[in-house]
């Protein structure tokens, strides 16, 4: 296997990292804003903030390593990416500098504000939606270069089905990751209360998320063959994808092994995301980047390649800590900590 | 101004970017190294208010680390949005070090997490202080891998330029180019330096107030004089390693960076035994006057030797050679290091000579000044660091002006961000404010450590 497969692979590894736990965050605010408008603030907002408080920066670091890996490996996209995307990316950067601060603020400094709650909410919807449309660019056709100026195409991308499918899936995989893992954590600290109202935001929002994934599936069909052609040669990692969604939706229905479940979501994300990403090689960018030819140089690879697994050793067991603190000792969930 | 040239605005927006940014990269480096040092004496001496200063020190480091975080990320894909074809270059030969940037602040903010939830949690207090150290050496190596790629930026090495692009790549070399030790020296010290000035300042403005206010506040008077002699000390130790590390830096320029040296000393003939001018202006014919002059010290400045050549602006290209105003940061930044040694200085003296009271107005006026001093000292520096280097953005091999993105829309993403960054900053400070205010350290002390005794100690 070449620097420039395993390269990528630990890229998109991080970004399905970031998949799952910026969703849970990203997600937890919507809720938390949501209930505070439905009077239900009392019941979930204590349990957010007891999960996001010690991870919220941590969530934060697996993008930044998305994209200063992807600038590493293939410096090609900082070129293309970079001109295109100066202003939906600095648009992404406010948001995203927003969310971090106010949070921050809301949590630490005074007490609760409806302005800092309303932000943190609208947020967590407009930043999935803003960051998933670079992964719509990524199918070509949206960034063109003509005479050595790069440049992005607006009104395509405003226009396309496909991109806008895109937007309305990533929002609602966002609730559905979200509200699942929610659910395990409530159940884990023994809220029945708490349970009760996020196990139904769950089974609610799972129905939208299969039926905007077909949707975009076909959208894609539309815009580029070739990525819709290979998807169907790795029909069975969909298919993985799908049981382990059913898995997910009938534990969470009969009320039995949430963290089961939740581990079923975040499989039927895996499946999903790889097979998409396997599937869009040999590109990054359709058809200016492709990894083959664009990778950065054998030394440097191989150098990034090193640190990353010695950064590896360093990262798993904190991590781990982390989530023992955090996750897994009951006593924290449940407050007594 | 929103059709302005794309170059210049994106040197304006990655300076505002980074000039907000680094006042919070300064405080994520060195408050852990005080939170740290903190706690360990509290433990050892079992001393509550040291603990105290800890905890208080970590609850208000929440906030801006927060700022730290969200500007970061900021920076880190500006990068790529306004200098593409610099991080074209850049990817295949310094990315090394911006990828393990990446990791070392993943494991501090782990970290940071842990610590600051875990107050109380652990039987065996050490346990709780053992947690900041991943957090001071996250933010250490942090602050050194950021480092190397700027200094990369001074003296690009570890790679062949050719027509095909950049070929025969060597990372670690790339990473380890000669101006990495200096600056990555000059960095750490001045962040500990600037960091412990600012938390002086804030203990001794407080003190100022107990004065003016009478207050009877016993307990809270002993709590912010031993954060002030424990601040002060520690700025004493980082101001002197700072000036040494200004002093290996000036000749390391000297060799490797000779303009850059000359044009912050408005140095123009190359010549023995040159005197090192400070301040003044330039008249009409480019000659300095009204200045500070200091005979032969350039020389031993530059070579240790006060005999040495320095060389001069004259022999480089008038296109090559950094703007002359860079000599007023160069000199504010010596200035105010000097000055933060002689502060610091006089206050342990004063707690040496028993009859003079270290409390005293005076010195805690001064004191209170060191802080914002110190961080102005760092926003100096670092401009005189990036101007110093112009035209280039990698000396030798590409001009800012080729780096720059071609987009016309810059010049309105420099109006957004600068909103941002002014929202931030206000609410950072009204936050912190709030934070301290409605807690002051008397009622937490007697909150949280009831027997403690009142009274100097």
């Amino acid at each position: 296997m070449g620097y420039e497969i395993i390269g990528i692979t630990v890229l998109w590894l991080f970004l399905y990292g970031y998949l799952i736990v910026a969703s849970v965050d990203f997600g937890a605010g919507f809720f938390a804003y949501y209930a505070k408008v439905t009077k239900k603030d009392h019941i979930i907002n204590q349990l957010i903030s007891r999960y996001l408080s010690p991870v919220w920066e941590v969530t934060n670091v697996f993008f930044v390593f998305f994209f200063v890996g992807i600038v590493g490996f293939f410096p090609d996209s900082a070129y293309y990416y970079g001109t295109a995307l100066l202003v939906p990316g600095s648009i992404a950067i406010i948001l995203l500098a927003i969310r971090g601060s106010f949070y921050a603020f809301e949590n630490y400094g005074s007490k609760q504000s409806n302005v800092y709650m309303f932000l943190y909410g609208a947020t967590g919807l407009l930043i999935p939606a803003s960051l998933s449309t670079a992964l719509t660019m990524s199918e070509g056709g949206f960034i063109v270069e003509e005479n050595g100026q790069v440049s992005l195409q607006y009104m395509e991308l405003l226009t396309s089905p496909y991109s806008w499918s895109v937007v309305f899936l990533a929002i609602v995989s966002v609730l559905f990751i979200s509200a699942s893992f929610l659910t395990f954590y409530a159940a884990r600290a023994n809220d029945t209360e708490a349970l009760k109202l996020v196990r139904k935001y769950a089974l609610f929002w799972g129905m939208p998320t299969i039926v905007m994934a077909l949707t975009t599936f076909i959208a894609l069909g539309q815009h580029n063959e070739r990525h819709y052609e290979n998807m169907m040669d790795l029909w069975w990692m969909f298919g993985l994808s799908v049981g382990f969604f059913m898995i997910a939706m009938w534990l969470l229905y009969i009320g039995k092994h949430y963290g089961l479940a939740f581990i079923s979501v975040m499989l039927q994300f895996f499946f999903a995301f790889f097979g998409y990403g396997i599937s869009h090689l040999p590109y990054i960018l359709d058809p200016y980047i492709n990894i083959f030819e664009h990778a950065t140089h054998e030394s440097m690879g191989i150098a990034l390649i090193i640190a990353f697994i010695a950064g590896l050793f360093l990262l798993i067991p904190s991590l781990i800590l982390l989530m023992k603190l955090f996750l897994f000792d009951a006593d924290y969930v449940k407050g007594k900590k | 101004m929103l059709e302005m040239d794309p170059v210049l605005m994106s040197r304006l927006l990655t300076a505002l970017t980074l000039g907000f940014h680094i006042i919070f990269a300064t405080l994520g480096v060195g408050v852990p190294l005080m939170i740290c040092i903190a706690e360990f004496i509290g433990i050892r001496k079992n001393d509550p208010h040291y603990l105290l200063l800890a905890r208080r020190w970590a609850r208000g480091f929440v906030i801006t680390v927060a700022i730290g975080v969200v500007t970061g990320t900021a920076i880190g894909l500006q990068l790529s949005l306004l200098w593409p074809n610099f991080m074209q270059i850049a990817g295949h030969v310094i990315s090394l070090p911006l990828f393990m940037e990446v990791f070392a602040f993943f494991f501090e903010a782990i970290f940071l997490g842990i610590y600051l939830y875990t107050w109380d949690r652990f039987k065996n207090p050490y346990v709780h202080w053992a947690l900041s150290i991943p957090v001071v050496i996250g933010g250490a190596l942090s602050a050194f891998f950021i480092t190397t790629v700027n200094a990369f930026m001074n003296t690009p090495e570890g790679f062949f330029l050719g027509e095909e692009g950049v070929a025969a790549i060597n990372p670690i070399e790339a990473m380890f180019n000669p101006a990495t030790p200096t600056k990555v020296f000059h960095v750490l010290a001045s962040s500990y330096l600037t960091v412990a000035a600012i938390l002086a300042a804030i203990a001794a403005f407080h003190l100022l107030r107990q004065k003016r206010k009478k207050t009877s506040a016993e307990g809270a008077s002993v709590y912010h004089k031993k954060g002030l002699k424990l601040t002060v000390s520690i700025m004493f130790v980082f101001s002197l390693l700072t000036a040494l590390a200004g002093d290996v830096s000036a000749k390391f320029l000297a060799e490797h960076q000779p303009e850059k040296l000359a044009a912050a000393e408005w140095h123009f003939e190359t010549e023995e035994n040159a005197d090192l001018i400070l301040f003044g202006w330039l008249n009409a014919d480019n000659e300095p006057v009204g200045v500070l002059r200091f005979p032969g010290l350039l020389s031993f400045l530059a070579h240790g030797d006060f005999n040495s050549e320095v060389i001069g602006l004259e022999e480089f290209p008038e296109e090559v050679t950094p703007p002359l105003w860079v000599h007023y940061m160069f000199d504010l930044m010596v200035t105010i290091g000097m000055f933060l040694v002689g502060v610091s200085l006089l206050y342990l003296l004063f707690i040496k000579i028993k009859s003079v009271n270290e409390h005293n107005k005076w010195m805690l006026w001064l004191l209170v000044l060191s802080g914002p001093l110190a961080m102005l000292a760092i926003e100096f520096g670092w401009i005189y660091a990036e101007e110093g280097r112009q035209p280039w953005i990698l000396r030798g091999v590409m001009t800012v002006e080729e780096a720059a993105t071609s987009s016309p829309h810059v010049g309105l993403m420099f109006l957004l961000f600068l909103a941002l960054y002014a929202v931030l900053g206000t609410i950072c400070i009204i936050v912190l404010r709030k934070l301290f205010r409605n807690n002051p350290a008397e009622e937490e002390l007697e909150k949280k450590y009831p027997t403690i005794e009142t009274g100097d100690k």
